[in-house]
């Protein structure tokens, strides 16, 4: 049984079908790749399954339970983190308490209104996250003084405070530098290893075939090639996807 | 609070900082600590020093709305959301005094003070479904929705039986006169003050304030983060009732008599959120700030000339939210930490250096002011 399977999704915002006839199976433990043209619907998938949009048709399930149409917070609450495309954080807040109001997960609001904002064990998690992501000497910033690439690896690391089983990334490796791009990888091989499993939504080419797994690609709202990077970049669909069709080509030259 | 210096790095490290040592933090808390004892020995003796009851007077009028604003600004500073009709709760407060006061023939005294509690409990009660409603939506949405039901409730306070309609209710008279009339009400005042400063105070270093703050930042991140917003919103916005139910009763005690169009006063919410932009939203001293200065200055001009207030007041508005829109407090902190992280900067060279890094230091200082 897969960890995280989505099944015949389907989603249309008034007459535009932004997914048809969708389906992905993550299985636990792997480094999932989910790629496609812009505009093929894979940040709409991460919203249905992280609880952003409603569906009326399709499934979603998170080991072998149905979560189709929950919320945000009880998604989370199961051990489904995400990040999103254009990085949001709390501007406002400094680095270390972006970490600390995602450690609350499992606690009550009566709690939460009595206790105070993050106790030494909480902290000390938070602490070691931003090491492990590199931001250590900023936690006391605000986050919004942050550079894009750093909020990128706050963004991860606030998802991972709370230690969830699937991490779904939502173009992590979009407009930061090369280094950074870089320790991303390997950070995200690391917590692999240790157990994590990954879904990553990405266009560079690079980052997505030498890291995942298992590739799958979308296009116009449906999931059309799915298997390991080495099948899937020789695949003749997914070539068309991104470059048009030979015939689509020959209309349009002359 | 410990100096803080913002540097320009390489690209990647934008921000760096740098703390010089643990000392003058103990220091600031140590000027913090003294300057809340002085405050509150301030509170304690000001009416026994000013014992004209015009100025006593006074001095009650500005409780009430520093026990007001500094509960708005619990729910709206912290949140992000500006309710305008706290108004209601301030009504209910009044009207559950001098109902039940009524009700129950209770003679003017010491004892009718312990409805004040009961007004406050009301307000909760009334609070729940008003926020179940108003915070189903956002932004000026919501601003709206608040102000719509703010309407209805005074609409019911001139039409329900037991609101008795426009002729109003009288509340018990306090067998206490003269000069003295005013003490005790002062004391009932500025003990719940003193709770609400502590309340706000406590919330902002919860783990629930905390939560609040975020969904102010980004509430669909929060919610993405584990946040569960309804309920976070839903109890800040019943918590920040509470203080202003039971100010509102006290000042159905104080003035002797209640009518619909002064316990649901729609000036009321400008007045408040006034005094808390005024003061800087968001912080714990800006709101009281606001209202200390311009609840005495709305009583001079009421009675020098009641027609100019308002229009004061207008002027006020536009001349804060143009030149100071973060309000007095985070716009003197940042002018402070600014002043000290230049003073702070190693060489003249640094802090050419750190132009690049200066917007950075001017923000942080400002984040750091607007939590306390």
């Amino acid at each position: 049984m897969a960890l995280l399977e989505m099944e015949d999704v389907r989603k249309s915002f008034g007459g535009l079908q932004a997914l048809s006839a969708c389906s992905l199976e993550v299985e636990e433990g792997s480094i999932a790749g989910l790629i496609g043209p812009n505009g093929s619907g894979k940040t709409t998938l991460f919203n249905i399954v992280t609880g952003y949009e409603r569906i009326r048709e399709g499934a979603v399930r998170f080991r072998g339970t149905a979560i189709t149409n929950s919320t945000p917070e009880r998604v989370f609450a199961l051990g489904i983190g995400r990040t999103f495309q254009l990085t949001r954080i709390f501007t406002r807040l400094s680095v270390v308490e972006n970490m600390l109001v995602a450690t609350q997960r499992h606690e009550g609001w009566l709690r939460s209104v009595l206790r105070p904002a993050g106790s030494a064990s909480e902290h000390r998690r938070a602490m070691e996250l931003l090491d492990f992501v590199g931001i250590a000497r900023l936690a006391d910033a605000p986050a919004g003084t942050l550079s894009y690439g750093q909020r990128k690896l706050l963004d991860l690391a606030c998802v991972l405070v709370a230690d969830p089983s699937v991490i779904l990334l939502d173009e992590p490796a979009g407009g930061i530098n090369p280094t950074l791009i870089g320790l991303l990888a390997q950070r995200i091989r690391e917590l692999n290893r240790q157990g994590k499993t990954f879904l990553i939504v990405e266009h560079n080419m690079e980052f997505v075939m030498s890291l995942c797994h298992r590739v799958t690609v979308m296009d116009f709202g449906k999931t059309i090639v799915s298997g390991p990077p080495d099948v899937v970049r020789s695949d003749r669909r997914v070539l068309d996807a991104y470059l048009g069709t030979e015939e689509a080509d020959g209309d349009e030259a002359p | 609070m410990s100096e803080r210096v913002v540097a320009a790095a390489e690209e990647g490290q934008v921000v760096e900082l740098r703390r010089s040592g643990r000392r003058p933090r103990a220091v600031a808390n140590g000027v913090r600590a003294a300057a809340i004892l002085v405050a509150l020995v301030v509170l304690a003796v000001f009416p026994l020093v000013f014992s004209n009851p015009a100025v006593t007077t006074i001095a009650f009028f500005t409780l009430v709305f520093m026990t007001s604003t500094t509960a708005w600004n619990g729910f709206a500073g912290y949140s992000g959301y500006i309710p305008l009709g706290h108004a209601v709760f301030f009504g209910t407060g009044a009207y559950t005094l001098a109902i039940v006061a009524q009700d129950l023939h209770m003679p003017g005294g010491y004892g009718v003070f312990w409805l004040v509690p009961l007004a406050g409990a009301a307000a909760l009660v009334v609070a729940i479904p008003f926020g179940l409603i108003a915070l189903r939506t956002r932004r000026h949405t919501f601003v709206v929705i608040t102000i719509a039901i703010f309407f209805i409730f005074q609409l019911l306070s001139f039409n329900l039986g037991i609101t008795q309609g426009s002729s109003g209710i009288q509340t018990p008279t306090p067998p206490w006169f003269g000069g003295a009339f005013n003490i005790p009400f002062y004391y009932v005042g500025a003990v719940i003050l003193v709770l609400s400063i502590a309340v706000s105070w406590f919330i902002r270093r919860s783990r629930f304030g905390l939560q609040t703050l975020a969904i102010r930042d980004d509430e669909d991140r929060a919610r993405g983060l584990g946040v569960q917003v309804g309920r976070v919103k839903l109890v800040g916005y019943v918590i920040s009732a509470i203080p202003v139910g039971m100010v509102g009763a006290l000042y159905a005690y104080f003035i002797g008599q209640i009518f619909p169009q002064s316990a649901f006063d729609p000036l009321f919410d400008i007045t408040i959120a006034l005094m808390a932009f005024l003061g800087g939203l968001g912080t714990v001293s800006g709101p009281l700030l606001g209202a200390l200065v311009l609840e005495p200055l709305q009583q001079y001009f009421t009675v020098s000339d009641p027609s100019y207030y308002l229009i004061a007041y207008g002027a006020l508005f536009l001349i804060v939210i143009l030149a100071l829109p973060r309000g007095v407090v985070p716009t003197v902190g940042a002018w402070i930490g600014n002043r000290r992280a230049r003073r702070a900067a190693p060489s003249p060279a640094a802090a050419g250096e750190a132009s690049g890094g200066a917007p950075g230091g001017t923000r942080y200082a400002a984040t750091v002011r607007s939590g306390e």
